[in-house]
């Protein structure tokens, strides 16, 4: 089962899982290179975020493969430790500490050791701080850094949760619908976000937005029922019979 | 790396608490012994037993605080973390007493020798030591919070379903200590106490330092917690009770982060019981009861949960007005304390401190520029 998953970064081979007798995931397949950004779409209940769910560690499959890095198998890890290995997650919704303010949701964030003691004792360092600094300045938020996350507009909580990724400094972002609720403008903004983000490490974006897909301009997958209809480039699987069929022409 | 830890801890605020408890730690207990009782500044021997109740309750207080109002852990069983350090104590000033007994053993407590007992039971064995009674008072309430945590934050039971078991935990401890084969005296628990380090228990000069010990007790733990939550694990901590999933999918090791914290506040608890005990002379099963350990949650409630100060101030007033109300009219206390409880939550959910800081907070945006919406956090549930 290795040979197959050498030299990727995430490699799901059959993975199967079931809710209740409902099929959420259906022998899925996916193959991610290193350095790779891929847009994942597909219409509701097609098992786009329960995928996330298995990579990061929240649902267990059935059965199948996963691997991450072409050896660790993620299936006999938790959250806590995928997250440890590099693998960062952004909710459908937003999710930052709300009661938190804007720059110590980053600082939580830095890739610093997490243990109880190590937190305990910590002390803000410059490069804390210079990370900080740098991340603020590309979400754009440097102006709110004192602000509590609660106060933040739907669109700054999606960047913030962005930025408390770009901190985290993981190998692999799963993205899920970052653009879901923003504008236009703050939708192009986001795909110039990403697209940097993915010059110096994997992502995956799980999206709606036909127009934002074809922004990133990278390879598509499309899910439906559980496993995978269509792969290629956008224009590739907007052709494709199939995806017309269950997804776009509906 | 502590020093750091212990210089965070003492901001402005935590300065000025810390100071006024010693201040009080200090100045009741002169004021107590060393003026005239017809003095308009002496202290009278009642008050300085009242108080001293007040502010081992106010530890209490605290440490269910730092658990429930940082890391959204409602205990309602820190009642029995208390009630063990105090049966700890309780022990030790047990062994005390000696041949002084009813019925004159030298080493068995009298309630032994009426159930006809041959010898100490094991458990009892080395509380005729102080430092063995003070290492237990804070390992036994310390090892009972690990255990309890590392099966229910590792199972991830969280919200009611975590406080109904933290009840059936102080629960089922109230049924064990009624029985009188468990060996702690049953339903007449521990009492008739004569010495605590070799003092009288009921001289006037042990209660003042009783009075001072539960003070500094109370300082030392506001400045442990003050550096706790002022460190970058209670962001941690506050982050965990905001949005546990999100800290997780962050790589913070959710369970531990409880663990520790639920154990520290155990520890604070017993401490509490410890010095509870003394001064009222007694401890019985029925500081096991339920009710005791939801009453904690109402002080620290009423005080301002999320707030260091608040759960102190709750303790004492709540507890003064107890005082004064059970003697005036003693059948309506407990509708008092439920009307209290309601009125709390309803109109102000941050406590005591979180209204007063609120208000305080207006006055200066008014004062500075017109009112922008509340920068108060909200309540994000998980």
């Amino acid at each position: 089962m290795t040979v197959a998953a050498q030299g990727s970064l995430l490699y799901l081979d059959a993975v199967s899982v079931a809710f209740d007798g409902f099929k959420a995931i259906n022998k899925l397949s996916l193959v991610l290179e290193p350095g790779e950004m891929r847009a994942i779409i597909g219409p509701n209940g097609a098992g786009k975020t329960t995928m996330m769910d298995i990579v990061t560690g929240k649902t267990r499959p059935d059965s199948g493969d996963v691997l991450f890095d072409g050896a660790i198998d993620l299936t006999r890890h938790d959250e806590t430790t995928i997250a440890e290995l590099g693998i960062g997650r952004k909710f459908q919704k937003p999710t930052v500490f709300e009661s938190h303010t804007v720059q110590h949701n980053l600082e939580l964030a830095l890739n610093r050791p997490r243990d109880v003691f190590s937190t305990l004792f910590h002390r803000t360092t410059d490069e804390d701080q210079r990370q900080i600094d740098e991340i603020l300045d590309t979400i754009r938020l440097t102006h709110r850094r004192e602000e509590y996350a609660a106060n933040l507009s739907h669109g700054q909580k999606q960047w913030l949760e962005i930025g408390m990724l770009i901190a985290q400094e993981p190998k692999l972002l799963l993205v899920d619908e970052p653009v879901a609720g923003m504008t236009d403008a703050e939708t192009e903004e986001t795909a110039r976000l990403l697209r940097d983000i993915a010059k110096t490490r994997s992502v995956v974006v799980v999206e709606h937005d036909m127009g934002f897909i074809r922004e990133l301009d990278v390879k598509v997958t499309v899910l439906a029922e559980g496993s995978v209809l269509a792969e290629g480039s956008l224009d590739h699987v907007s052709a494709d019979e199939n995806v017309i069929e269950n997804y776009l022409g509906r | 790396m502590i020093s750091s830890f212990v210089f965070r801890a003492l901001d402005r605020r935590a300065r000025g608490v810390i100071a006024i408890l010693l201040a009080v730690a200090l100045l009741v207990p002169l004021a107590n012994l060393g003026l005239p009782s017809d003095h308009p500044l002496h202290v009278p021997n009642y008050t300085v037993g009242l108080v001293g109740k007040y502010l081992t309750y106010a530890l209490l207080a605290l440490a269910l605080d730092l658990v429930w109002g940082y890391c959204g852990i409602l205990s309602l069983g820190h009642g029995a973390f208390f009630a063990l350090g105090g049966y700890a104590m309780g022990m030790y000033l047990m062994r005390q007493i000696g041949s002084r007994g009813v019925y004159g053993d030298p080493v068995l407590p009298d309630f032994m020798v009426f159930l006809n007992w041959q010898e100490l039971p094991w458990f009892w064995l080395g509380f005729d030591q102080f430092w063995f009674a003070a290492i237990m008072i804070l390992a036994v309430p310390g090892l009972l919070a690990f255990a309890f945590g590392w099966f229910a934050f590792r199972s991830r039971v969280t919200g009611v379903y975590l406080s109904i078991i933290t009840q059936a935990m102080t629960y089922a401890l109230l049924l064990a200590f009624f029985r009188n084969e468990m060996g702690f005296g049953g339903n007449n628990g521990l009492t008739d106490f004569k010495d605590i380090l070799g003092a009288n228990i009921q001289a006037d000069t042990t209660r003042a330092a009783l009075f001072s010990a539960s003070a500094i007790a109370l300082a030392l733990a506001f400045l442990i917690c003050s550096g706790i939550v002022r460190s970058k694990f209670g962001m941690v901590l506050v982050a965990v009770r905001d949005a546990e999933s999100r800290s997780r999918f962050f790589g913070y090791r959710v369970e531990n982060v409880k663990l520790f914290v639920f154990v520290v506040s155990a520890m604070m608890a017993g401490v509490a019981g410890a010095l509870y005990v003394p001064q009222v002379g007694i401890i019985n099963p029925g500081e096991f009861a339920p009710a005791n350990s939801i009453e904690i949650v109402i002080w620290t409630a009423v005080g301002g949960r999320g707030t260091l100060v608040g759960p102190i101030i709750g303790a004492v007033l709540v507890n003064a007005g107890k005082s004064v109300f059970t003697a005036a009219f003693p059948e309506f206390w407990l509708f008092a304390l439920g009307a209290l409880f309601v009125a709390v939550t309803l109109f102000l959910p941050k406590g005591i401190v979180g209204a007063w800081s609120a208000a305080t907070a207006r006055l200066k945006r008014q004062k500075a520029k017109p009112p922008v919406d509340a920068a108060a956090s909200p309540e994000a549930a998980e």
